[in-house]
């Protein structure tokens, strides 16, 4: 799990995956649904455990991409 | 985030209007097709995100939702690529609207961004008119016959970066050929050509004036294949709605090569190791119209009959009796038209030359018994004309006379048509072999030779009901030729000697 954040009630659950080339597809094309199914078992567990307050949650994927010139990142909201 | 954008999908030929309906959500990029697509469309899904990224648009990293409606209908077929594509287009406001809901698309797609030609699109053009659209956007390719359809603007585009420059306004397509006053193709083969068989050559211009099934019995190499061949141009011209009728379906079966209108009947000889499906139409998934349907309007000729499998041969009956198929597949029931004229063609026995003047037959008795079983039944109920093909003489082999031309006997069969057209007008029938049996015995009007003639036949020749109406209904023809309304004991005559009895005897004798 790379990131939870909080604003509003809103519960963000967000998986980053870094390229450094896209040969291979961009990071999103790396988040598969056996990594979402782990991602939706590790927010139950934080919820489990932490008890945030909340009322509604969100999946997220970042793809970072570091080229030569820098990076970019592109966010896919509600991604699963 | 929504796109909407007019498709057709076919159903045997008819064409039935899609709504392709686009939606990007969020979500991770993918693309989900629903509205039960066919297995050809499930394959676009792959095939649009190349095509449309090929074509310099932007392909949408989002979660794509394409819906195909009415829900119930299954889709299938390639035509659906273009619609899907612009859905997705137009979804993520690449191209404006203005023009998108005045066309119906449709192409199969190439992973570049081409439209390729495509079975079908006269059946798309004749669904979009129907529908009331201003326009449809085709392959270029299928230009020509999508303009077929009058009041129709047809847009034939070479690919996707074409297609949204015509909705931009940047690109005009040039306007189709206007093929109506383009001669009709000549038919490849003519009467002329054909040395003696005259007895052969005016049975056949009596079934082509009546529209009568024929069958020709004789060795091989007596000429049964080239007389077949040549019924087909002594036929009547094909009228414009005919000739739509049959370019239609030629269409949907992939078949038409410049994309232009079938101008001639079509002659069909399916080999006798013919499947069912290929005979009446089928496939899995998309149903594409058999040989019967293909012949529509024109010819369907079986030679070796007998090689044929039965069920082959059986299956015919439904269409002889009805101009139509009805297939039924796992995906429903579909329908296709199929009057054609049957032309079928067999040795008289297993060696072939039984009858034969010059060649010995080597068949035992009881096989050739056997064979000749084969050749009866309900197929053969439904042959007026059944005639012996002798082998030529040396004096017609050397004889170098030419036969009359196709054209001059297609004059005659057409004046003969149009007396049957004005006689059966308030009947709806086109021609007499179409006429049911009691319909021919009451319009038949006989003078006393040919009522004489018949009623005798009855008894000599052991006539049975069927085969009663069937020599009416020819000698009817025969008249027709003549030009009478009376059906004389000549005609009648004529009429009689073309029903071959093969349960019996010698065709030496019978012919």
């Amino acid at each position: 799990m790379d990131l939870i954040a909080e604003r509003g009630g809103l519960l963000v659950f967000c998986e980053v995956k870094t390229r450094t080339r896209t040969g291979f597809g961009g990071g999103h094309d790396a988040v598969t649904w056996i990594k979402q199914r782990k991602v939706r078992q590790l927010a139950e567990a934080f919820i489990a455990s932490e008890r945030p307050r909340y009322q509604s949650i969100r999946f997220d994927v970042a793809s970072v991409h570091v080229g030569s010139r820098g990076w970019d990142v592109e966010v896919f909201e509600d991604a699963f | 985030v929504y796109g909407r954008v007019k498709g057709v999908t076919i159903v045997g030929v008819r064409g039935h209007p899609v709504v392709v309906e686009a939606h990007i959500g969020r979500g991770l990029p993918s693309l989900t097709l629903t509205g039960l697509p066919g297995a050809a469309v499930q394959d676009a899904r792959d095939r649009i995100r190349p095509a449309v990224e090929s074509a310099g648009l932007e392909w949408p990293l989002r979660r794509i939702v394409v819906n195909l409606s009415p829900g119930s209908l299954r889709k299938d077929g390639p035509g659906l690529d273009l619609p899907m594509a612009m859905g997705v287009v137009a979804a993520s406001a690449q191209v404006p609207r203005e023009r998108l809901a005045h066309y119906a698309f449709a192409g199969e797609l190439s992973l570049r961004g081409s439209l390729v030609s495509t079975p079908g699109v006269l059946s798309v053009a004749i669904a979009a008119a129907r529908a009331g659209l201003e326009g449809v956007v085709v392959p270029a390719a299928n230009a020509n016959e999508a303009a077929l359809v009058e009041g129709l603007r047809v847009v034939g585009a070479g690919g996707l970066a074409e297609v949204c420059g015509f909705l931009r306004g940047t690109w005009e397509p040039p306007v189709p050929q206007a093929q109506e006053e383009s001669q009709p193709a000549a038919h490849a083969v003519d009467f002329s050509e054909v040395r003696g068989q005259e007895q052969a050559r005016r049975a056949l211009e009596v079934a082509a004036a009546g529209g009568h099934n024929v069958l020709l019995v004789g060795s091989p190499g007596a000429g049964k294949t080239m007389l077949a061949r040549r019924l087909a141009t002594v036929l009547p011209g094909l009228s414009k709605h005919e000739a739509l009728e049959v370019t239609q379906l030629h269409s949907v079966a992939g078949l038409l090569h410049e994309g232009s209108l079938v101008g001639i009947r079509p002659f069909r000889s399916p080999h006798h190791s013919i499947s069912l499906p290929a005979m009446l139409g089928g496939g899995s998934g998309f149903v594409r119209p058999g040989e019967v349907s293909l012949a529509h309007h024109g010819v369907l000729f079986l030679d070796e009959l007998t090689e044929f499998r039965r069920d082959a041969i059986e299956s015919l009956r439904q269409p002889i009796e009805d101009g139509r198929v009805v297939v039924t597949r796992m995906i429903g029931t579909v329908e296709f038209p199929a009057r054609f004229t049957l032309v079928a063609a067999a040795n008289p026995c297993p060696c072939g030359y039984e009858g034969d003047p010059r060649r010995h037959c080597r068949c035992p008795p009881t096989r050739v018994q056997q064979y000749r079983q084969k050749l009866s039944g309900p197929l053969l109920d439904r042959i007026d004309i059944r005639l012996v093909v002798p082998r030529l003489s040396k004096r017609e082999l050397l004889g170098g006379s030419a036969g009359e031309a196709s054209s001059a006997i297609r004059a005659r069969v057409e004046e003969a048509r149009e007396r049957q057209r004005h006689r059966y007008e308030a009947l709806g029938f086109p021609c007499n072999a179409q006429l049911p049996g009691p319909v021919a015995r009451r319009t038949a009007t006989m003078s006393a030779g040919g009522r004489d003639l018949l009623a005798r036949a009855v008894d000599t020749l052991a006539l049975t009901g069927r085969g009663f109406d069937r020599a009416l209904k020819v000698a009817r023809t025969v008249a027709d030729l003549a030009g009478v309304d009376e059906i004389g004991a000549d005609h009648m005559a004529e009429a009689l000697s073309y029903r071959l009895d093969l349960s019996e005897g010698s065709l030496a004798r019978a012919g």
